[in-house]
């Protein structure tokens, strides 16, 4: 069989080039010798060809004017002119303005917020009692979008919904908080905290485990007190994991989650409530805008990669000097 | 730990302070599930009333008799148990295949390979071009919309790649030299040494189509085969369609109050979650560990 094989190629190989024949043959050996591995390895391939490159060479069309039943061939080029109408659009301030005001929001109310607890856990010196606090906030995480909306939607909606009923007592006057625009970024913020908080936790907590107590029992040695011991044991513990997220975070500083601000959209807020995302999906998607909205995609993702590199950049600065 | 040390009157006070935030936080967390469970229970006269908090006095079962009285909910709780269980398949046959040679040093075009996957998880396509894809395959309103754009997560593969690396090299030369192929290597020996790897993504595969919203929202238009969290949306957010059909009741049948119709329809959605939750938080930190793993 191996006898045959070989006989095969260099018959094969007889016309062509000294160098190519050797490369032919080569490529040969290497296929014959991990058959199986590429018979594996087609359809993860076939995946990332499919669903990854081809839809990267699609957008082309964003400076085309596209039409579906010309394709991309057939269509007209059309050049920057999807990208200036967009910058020259209203809207483009508006997204820029939503997208950027609920990544500030985002950075200041919900990230500090998985730091606190993990540190309020660390505390915790019941072992059960940790464990039932971790089992319990870590649920939401798991649960979908949808259903954190609609349990959202039932607690606040004005007809009869129980937070709207408690908010009102309290004071005094009813809050439409799911069709109001000023109550729509606390309102995302605080569905994040909810769903999300529990879970941050768990990257802190690692980092805490690996904290040697006899660091702990020196500081108490030297005088220290709960809370100092937390400032200068604890927290320094976990600098280097927070200033990491923190820079992956402002890599992803346009990324408001889709779906959140989708299924919390209504005509009354949609004003504050359209990012980029939405916006893409509605133009695109709804309207048939297909070349436009994927002009106002590859300006988000461009947007994005500078500021992934730019972060991963600064990390690795980080990295170098800030540990020490 | 010596607690002697940490007995002080200040530590105490913070103590039973610290134990009662996270307490109450704890609590606080999933107070709305369960307040959901137990209004969908509720009669109509004890939800006008508020004349409870979390468990009704009188259970009734209306709201769940009245959603299953007709087919809509069955039908795309149909949808979303076949995506999920097919999806899943569909993810850990793709992603073991190709993370298996990818973990091989001499399979040749490794490197290429790794690089488009790294290159995907900075930088995609997008909405539109994805989209316009998946039509041109003509996918749109098949369920194969749901399972095959999102065969690989990139993450993942790589996560599970470098678990195949780590494996001792001798275990696959043994079988290599007991005759064994390529084909039979990942078989016979890789695969089952990876069980608790596969478990744990298969759960997250699970997960996630579970909850998916977004693929059937791009690519099903047809309300025919809307999973489960489409029709949340419809039912709770939108409040369009009709869930029930009173025709198949009994004449004597009330129409629940629309609120724990929707709590009825919520709780569906969220128990197959809080089953598997335990194998999750089981495996969840595995999970994350095993991530933080790069290479």
């Amino acid at each position: 069989m191996n006898e045959r094989n070989r006989s095969a190629a260099t018959l094969q190989a007889d016309g062509s080039v000294l160098s190519g024949k050797k490369k032919e043959a080569r490529w040969k050996k290497e296929l014959r010798r991990n058959k199986w591995l590429y018979v594996l390895v087609a359809p993860g391939f076939l995946y990332f060809a499919v669903f990854k490159l081809l839809p990267m060479w699609g957008i082309v069309i964003a400076f085309q004017d596209y039409q579906p039943f010309l394709g991309i061939r057939g269509s007209d080029w059309v050049g920057f002119e999807n990208f200036t109408t967009f910058f020259s659009n209203p809207d483009f301030f508006r997204l820029l303005r939503n997208t950027l005001v609920l990544a500030i929001y985002d950075l200041v109310f919900f990230f500090p917020a998985p730091i606190l607890i993990a540190l309020l856990l660390n505390e915790v010196r019941f072992h059960w009692f940790k464990r039932t606090v971790q089992t319990l906030v870590y649920v939401p995480h798991f649960v979908s979008m949808v259903i954190i909306a609609s349990i959202t939607y039932v607690f606040l909606t004005p007809q009869g919904g129980v937070l709207y009923e408690m908010i009102a007592w309290i004071t005094g006057r009813p809050v439409d908080v799911l069709s109001n625009p000023d109550t729509f970024r606390p309102l995302i913020i605080g569905q994040m905290m909810w769903k999300e908080m529990g879970w941050g936790t768990i990257i802190f907590l690692a980092a805490l485990a690996g904290v040697d107590t006899e660091q702990y029992e020196a500081a108490v040695v030297d005088g220290a007190g709960r809370m100092r011991r937390m400032w200068h044991v604890t927290l320094p513990a976990i600098r280097a994991t927070i200033v990491i997220l923190l820079i992956l975070r402002l890599g992803n500083f346009l990324d408001t989650g889709f779906e959140q601000i989708y299924l919390m959209t209504n005509s009354l807020n949609r004003d504050v409530a359209d990012v980029f995302d939405t916006y893409v999906y509605t133009v695109g998607i709804t309207q048939g805008a297909f070349s436009y909205s994927t002009a106002v995609g590859l300006f988000k993702s461009l947007v994005g990669i500078v500021l992934v590199l730019g972060s991963n950049h600064i990390a690795k600065r980080f990295g170098h000097s800030g540990i020490y | 730990m010596n607690s002697k040390l940490f007995n002080t009157p200040g530590g105490r006070v913070f103590d039973v302070f610290n134990v009662v935030l996270l307490g109450l936080l704890g609590i606080l967390t999933v107070l709305p599930f369960l307040y959901i469970v137990g209004n969908s229970f509720a009669t109509e006269a004890e939800i006008t009333g508020r004349s409870f908090f979390l468990i009704p006095r009188e259970f009734s079962f209306s709201a769940y008799a009245y959603i299953f009285s007709s087919s809509t909910i069955f039908r795309s709780i149909g949808v979303s148990i076949f995506v999920t269980v097919a999806g899943t398949f569909i993810n850990l046959f793709f992603t073991m295949t190709m993370a298996y040679p990818l973990s091989r040093s001499d399979f040749w075009g490794r490197s290429t390979l790794m690089n488009i996957v790294i290159f995907s998880m900075l930088f995609s396509g997008g909405m539109i071009p994805t989209y316009l894809v998946v039509r041109s395959l003509g996918l749109i309103d098949s369920y194969w919309a749901l399972m095959l754009p999102g065969a690989i997560s990139a993450f993942n593969l790589i996560v599970v790649k470098n678990f195949f690396q780590q494996m001792p090299a001798g275990l696959e030369e043994a079988a290599r030299i007991d005759g064994c192929t390529d084909l039979g290597v990942l078989w016979r020996i890789v695969l089952p040494l990876s069980k608790p790897v596969i478990a744990t993504f298969a759960l997250f595969y699970a997960v996630g189509h579970w909850n998916n919203f977004f693929s059937a929202l791009l690519y099903i238009n047809d309300s025919d085969k809307w999973p489960l969290q489409i029709m949340l949306r419809q039912i709770v957010l939108l409040s369009q369609g009709t869930v029930g059909d009173m025709a198949n009741m009994d004449p004597n049948f009330v129409q629940p109050p629309e609120q724990s119709i929707k709590m009825a329809v919520i709780v569906v959605g969220t128990i197959p979650i809080l089953l598997v939750y335990p194998f999750l938080q089981k495996h969840f930190a595995k999970g994350v560990m095993l991530g933080s793993i790069k290479g």
